[in-house]
């Protein structure tokens, strides 16, 4: 019976994520876009808990514990730091409008799900069909960072993603060694400070955040 | 049943005998309009009741054959009465028996010898129709399918005189025939080679195709059919020739005409083509919504009531074509419960359809009568001037918006259901595809309601925009009959859904094998499955509403006190009101406008502020027509400008055309 | 008839009474609320009936040029509320009528009274009737498919779109936590927002041009007429939390036949109906009210949330 909710309560666990997946692909504002980011650390966090409670991995508590460190701590924490530094509380803009790109992202859902159809299949883990979930987060945060013009929501983006992955490797496969997971965790740590010096760069520049300005750096 | 060896194919047959006659009858009687409308329009009707019976007669028997002493020398023409026809049948009577009866009042007012073609040209169409549904052979349908389709042609362009018109009958005559070459491609696909006697139906029935085959005779099928039915992106001429036709005429067409394509649909893929496959079916679907959301969208935003009325029509052909869809995919993955629940709602759809959009139709022409516009920006108020029509139409108003307990909402639950009881096919594609199919289903109903309080709200409520003729005229008493007939259907069909239900599992048996068999408990609770999964009792419903209210009524009356007085209109204690500051028909759609403006071509002109007189106009078209058949257009026009180089008015060259062209053929055969 | 036919038809009669005498209490309820968590002292939990009263005894006035179809209206939408809200299980799930209307019937009796309510706004031909129309229709157009979306996510778990069965296997069964349902239920509490014109979407304590929908439609509503559209909407909101209860949290709700839990069903539908009204005062003191082209995009979202509900529930199997 344990097992059975613990399936129940990972899989709640699973829609949530993509629950906020898609409230990230709906958001307009910069701050909430960060806090959605980390409450989906927070559910991130509680899977991995969850799925090492169920199968009597002690790993996993560790991971459980680093996600929550790092993802719904330190992250956000440098998220709204750096936001009050450089002073950026506007509005997202988005590039396509956001009905068109919910559209998109049912679409997306649909099309990750039958891709992972066979993968389930051949997993004999607790939790058949969130390997979907997880590829439908994964793709959505992409969608995010493709349909945004500022540097900021990007870069929420792509640890988003960062963290559909993690979701994967947790609740599909019960997890990756921790050594790989410390250097995972790490990496993303250092590619926020990286993204946070390139803001401040970006905005030495170019007086603004907006990613377009870019276009200007190509040769003539 | 046998009464004295007659057939119901019989008394079918006698019927579209008869329908003729009448139209000749018109013809001959050009001299004396009165006794046209007054006597060869009521006795058609009442032929048409005749039908309907025959129809449901046919329902419960076994198929009827004929076959004509007449057409090709190896193929006479063959005819056959089976269940299937016969439901397509009891619809065109039953619609048809309203539209006549209106007839015979809303021609009143037309000259003598236009009144006489236009009375052999709507017996014709009526007849041809007929002959659709029971015609047993290729060559025979596409007779009936022509004289359908020109008969109509001609009745479209009864006002020939407007150039418009024969703008909008052009359309339509060019693309009901790009459609017929495609049925008649695919019925060639279907006979296979096999001579002329192969182009029976019974032939085609046998005649096993290899998948690739059925399946190209299916796409063809879907096409030619599709352009009769006004499938995306073949319905460009449906909100031309509608509007443009005589009401009673567009009834005719949008209730019954289109249905026949729906029922052309149902015999190739249901009877005449054994294999099918689940693509196909996904297909129909997804044309279906695709179809649904576009004709309700441009439908909000249309100023023109008929044209309204006409992309209406388009919508509810995707949902028809949703319905067989699905009826298609259960079936081939071998539901057959199911496929025979979806094929019912698609079939009662057609029938609801088939009353209520008539209704609308006829109900358009008497207002067209009273006030002389088509556009509901200059209408306004005209229930207080035409209260029978008014109320009639509200009936039709809610039915086609899927209230209940009238009859939209019964055949919109059923395909509801049927959706709901689908999971657990064997493609997962498909399975996902379902519940948003629901959900679009679910929109597009939701849609039509905005659309159809649009509809009414500008025509009947409120104050009269602009200057209206003085005195808006209620309907004659022929045209309130026609009207109330139709109006009856809309409430019988939605208070006793279990009847219907269970003559359509006769034909629903025929096409799939399955109906919904003991489908219903009692008489009064509709249940597709049984009672605990889904029930819905629509006598109840409108006792247990109709009962509270009276109680309502009857309490605070009673309890207190019914003193009313009338005084001007407070709205908010805004001073200077004019009927101007009401919302216009372009006014009230402009939300679905701005939501969906990417699908919308949009020409806008606002004044600028030193018009003296300023004017706001706007125009939401169609794009496909931009993208689509303007390119078509322009293509065609360059090829044949290069035929014409050939075109030189010389006899000899002419002669020498021959002549090459003749070498060649011997040179080669 | 037996004893059990009996007592049913007796508990239907029952709670039709329950519904339509509490449902004003509910909007006092929900008013009160909001005034403590603004800061007001609030005008009580009786002034719903108080100000029915008043307006039963009033005159009524209508416009010179209103028709049948205007002085109708407030009759028909009483009593498709009265329905909608006799026909939703709150207490037991013993109700003899519901197999006449099962969920999607009660979707259509919403839409019934909603298109004679905006009719009936276009009838006097005012500028802010029609504009009031319109815009309810156009909160409804995203709303209604939403809800029917809920219904489906709910009737796919319990194979039944009957409520009482729907009611029973989500409540009786042993308890499974539904993924599908956290969609299907953040969904339909926007809808709820929206269908009963609440903060985000309406705002039912102003007569502003620019922000009313529901109050435009019944501005020329006077009396009797007035009391009866106030009092359908009170028993709008009181199905609407009705429906919330008896699909996201039908624990309480007395199965077929046992009366003896008839008593504490009732008791529990009171604690619920007190926390989802004070709940609902929360959320509207929280958010701010939308521009109106905002509100579309507010309840497409509540759309494709329930679409996406269905989704999950035919990939995750729950």
């Amino acid at each position: 019976m344990s097992i059975s909710y613990s399936i129940q309560f990972i899989n709640l666990l699973a829609s949530l994520l993509l629950l906020i997946a898609f409230a990230m692909l709906s958001q307009r504002r910069i701050l909430s876009l960060i806090n959605l980011f980390a409450w989906q650390g927070l559910v991130l966090s509680l899977s991995t808990f969850v799925v090492a409670y169920s199968t009597g991995q002690h790993h996993l508590y560790y991971s459980a514990a680093l996600t929550l460190l790092l993802k719904v701590l330190l992250l956000p924490w440098l998220l709204h730091r750096l936001m009050r530094k450089l002073n950026v509380r506007w509005d997202v803009e988005t590039l396509i409008n956001i009905p068109t790109t919910m559209l998109v992202g049912i679409g997306l859902v649909i099309f990750s799900f039958n891709l992972a159809a066979p993968i389930s299949q051949l997993s004999e883990s607790i939790t058949r069909g969130l390997i979907g979930i997880a590829l439908a987060s994964v793709l959505l945060s992409l969608l995010m960072m493709l349909t945004r013009r500022k540097a900021i929501p990007q870069v929420v983006g792509f640890l988003a993603m960062e963290n559909g992955l993690f979701f994967a490797a947790t609740s599909a496969t019960h997890g990756m060694p921790l050594v790989v997971e410390l250097g995972i965790a790490l990496d993303v740590l250092v590619a926020t400070f990286i993204f946070g010096i390139f803001f401040f760069q970006i905005r030495e520049t170019f007086d603004s955040l907006d990613i377009s300005h870019m276009e200007k750096l190509k040769d003539d | 049943m046998d009464i004295a060896g007659i057939l119901p194919l019989d008394v079918a047959g006698a019927v579209i005998v008869f329908w003729l006659m009448l139209g000749v009858l018109g013809l001959a009687l050009q001299n004396k309009p009165k006794l046209i409308t007054n006597l060869v329009f009521p006795v058609g009707a009442i032929a048409s009741l005749l039908l309907a019976a025959t129809g449901l007669w046919a329902l419960s028997e076994a198929a009827s054959y004929a076959v004509l002493p007449l057409g090709l020398p190896d193929l006479p023409f063959h005819l056959r009465l089976d269940p299937l026809s016969g439901f397509f049948l009891i619809l065109l009577g039953g619609a048809s028996f309203g539209v006549s009866i209106y007839s015979a009042g809303y021609f009143r007012t037309m000259q003598g010898n236009t009144l006489g073609l236009l009375c052999l040209e709507y017996h014709l169409f009526l007849a041809g129709m007929a002959l659709v549904l029971v015609a047993d052979d290729a060559y025979m349908f596409m007779v009936a399918w022509e004289t359908m389709a020109v008969s109509s042609y001609f009745l479209v362009t009864t006002d020939h005189t407007i150039p418009d018109i024969r703008k909008a009958g052009f359309l339509y005559l060019l693309i009901a025939h790009v459609g017929a070459i495609a049925i008649l491609l695919s019925f060639g696909v279907m006979q296979g080679g096999h001579g002329i006697g192969a182009y029976t139906f019974a032939a085609l029935r046998e005649a096993h195709l290899s998948v690739f085959w059925s399946s190209v005779a299916f796409l063809l099928a879907l096409f030619g059919f599709g352009a009769k039915a006004g499938l995306l992106p073949l319905h460009v001429w449906l909100p031309e020739a509608h509007p443009a036709a005589p009401s009673p005429v567009s009834a005719l067409m949008s209730g019954i005409m289109l249905k026949t394509a729906i029922y052309g649909i149902l015999r190739v893929t249901f009877d005449l083509l054994g294999a099918q496959q689940w693509w196909w079916g996904v297909l129909a679907l997804a044309l279906g919504l695709l179809t649904a959301i576009y004709g309700v969208m441009f439908a909000a935003v249309q100023g023109d009531m008929k044209r309204l009325l006409a992309y209406s029509s388009i919508e509810n052909i995707g949902l028809l074509l949703v319905g067989i869809g699905l009826a298609i995919i259960f079936h081939v993955y071998g539901k057959d419960a199911l496929a025979a629940l979806s094929l019912t709602a698609m079939l009662y759809h057609s029938l609801n359809h088939a009353f209520f959009k008539s209704l609308l139709f006829i109900g358009t022409g008497s207002i067209l009568h009273a006030t002389g516009e088509r556009n509901m920006g200059r209408m306004g108020g005209l229930i207080r001037h035409m209260p029978w029509v008014a109320l009639l139409m509200l009936v039709g108003v809610l039915s086609i918006s899927g209230l209940p307990p009238f009859n939209g909402f019964v055949s919109e639950w059923l395909l509801l259901q049927a959706f709901l009881l689908s999971p657990g096919l064997p493609n997962n594609y498909i399975n996902m595809l379902i519940p948003v199919a629901a959900g679009v289903i679910a929109l597009a109903a939701a849609l039509a309601a905005y659309v159809m309080v649009k509809f009414y709200g500008v025509i009947f409520l409120g104050q009269p925009r602009g200057e209206a003729r003085a005195e808006p005229h209620d309907a004659s008493i022929w045209e309130r009959i026609g009207l109330g007939w139709l109006a009856s259907g809309c409430v019988a069909l939605g208070l006793a859904p279990v009847f219907v239900v269970h003559r359509l599992d006769l034909v629903t048996q025929m096409l799939v094998g399955r109906g919904l068999g003991n489908a219903a408990s009692g008489w009064m609770f509709l249940a597709p499955v049984d009672t605990e999964r889904a029930s819905y009792g629509p006598v109840y419903f409108l006792l247990a509403v109709v009962g509270v209210m009276l109680v309502t009524v009857w309490v605070v009356h009673y309890f207190y006190h019914g003193r009313l007085r009338r005084g001007p209109a407070w709205d908010c204690g805004f001073p200077a009101q004019t009927s101007r500051m009401q919302d216009t028909a372009e006014g009230f759609g402009q939300p679905i406008r701005r939501i969906f403006e990417p699908f919308f071509r949009i020409e806008r002109e606002l004044p600028s502020p030193f018009d003296t007189h300023p004017r706001y106009h706007g125009r939401s078209e169609d794009r496909l027509w931009y993208v689509l058949y303007l390119p078509i257009r322009t293509i065609t026009e360059k090829l044949s400008s290069w035929v014409s180089l050939l075109q030189h008015g010389r006899i000899h060259l002419y002669l020498t055309y021959t002549f090459v062209t003749l070498v060649v053929l011997l040179a080669f055969v | 008839m037996n004893t059990d036919q009996a007592l049913g038809f007796l508990f239907q009669l029952y709670q039709s009474l329950l519904v339509v005498l509490l449902a004003p209490l509910l909007t006092g309820w929900v008013n009160q609320c909001r005034a403590w968590l603004q800061n007001r002292s609030g005008a009580g939990l009786l002034q719903p009936y108080r100000t029915l009263r008043k307006l039963f005894y009033k005159d009524a006035v209508i416009a010179e040029n209103a028709s049948p179809l205007f002085r109708i209206t407030p009759y028909v939408l009483f009593a498709c509320m009265w329905l909608a809200a006799a026909i939703i299980p709150v207490v037991a799930v013993d109700l003899p009528f519901s197999p006449a209307a099962d969920v999607i019937a009660l979707v259509g009796v919403f839409a019934l009274a909603r298109v004679f309510i905006s009719l009936a706004a276009m009838d006097i031909g005012t500028a802010f009737g029609s504009m009031g129309a319109r815009r309810e229709m156009l909160v409804s157009f995203l709303a209604e498919p939403a809800l029917l979306m809920v219904f489906f996510t709910a009737s796919l778990i319990s194979h039944s779109t009957q409520l009482p069965r729907i009611v029973e296997a989500l409540a009786h069964h042993h308890f499974i936590l539904y993924p599908s349902l956290a969609f299907a239920g953040l969904a339909f509490v926007i809808v709820l927002l929206a269908e009963n014109a609440r903060v985000p979407v309406d705002n039912p304590s102003t007569h502003l041009e620019l922000t009313m929908i529901h109050e435009a439609m019944i501005l020329e509503y006077s009396a009797r007429h007035l009391a009866l559209v106030e009092w359908a909407s009170s028993l709008k909101l009181f199905a609407y939390i009705s429906i919330g209860i008896a699909l996201f949290f039908p624990y309480g709700i007395a199965e077929v036949g046992n009366w003896n839990a008839l008593p504490l069903a009732v008791v529990a539908l009171l604690v619920k109906l007190i926390l989802a009204g004070a709940a609902l005062a929360l959320l509207e003191t929280l958010l701010a009210k939308l521009r109106i082209f905002r509100a579309p995009e507010f309840l497409g979202t509540a759309f494709l949330l329930a679409v996406l509900g269905l989704l999950i529930h035919f990939l995750l199997g729950a």
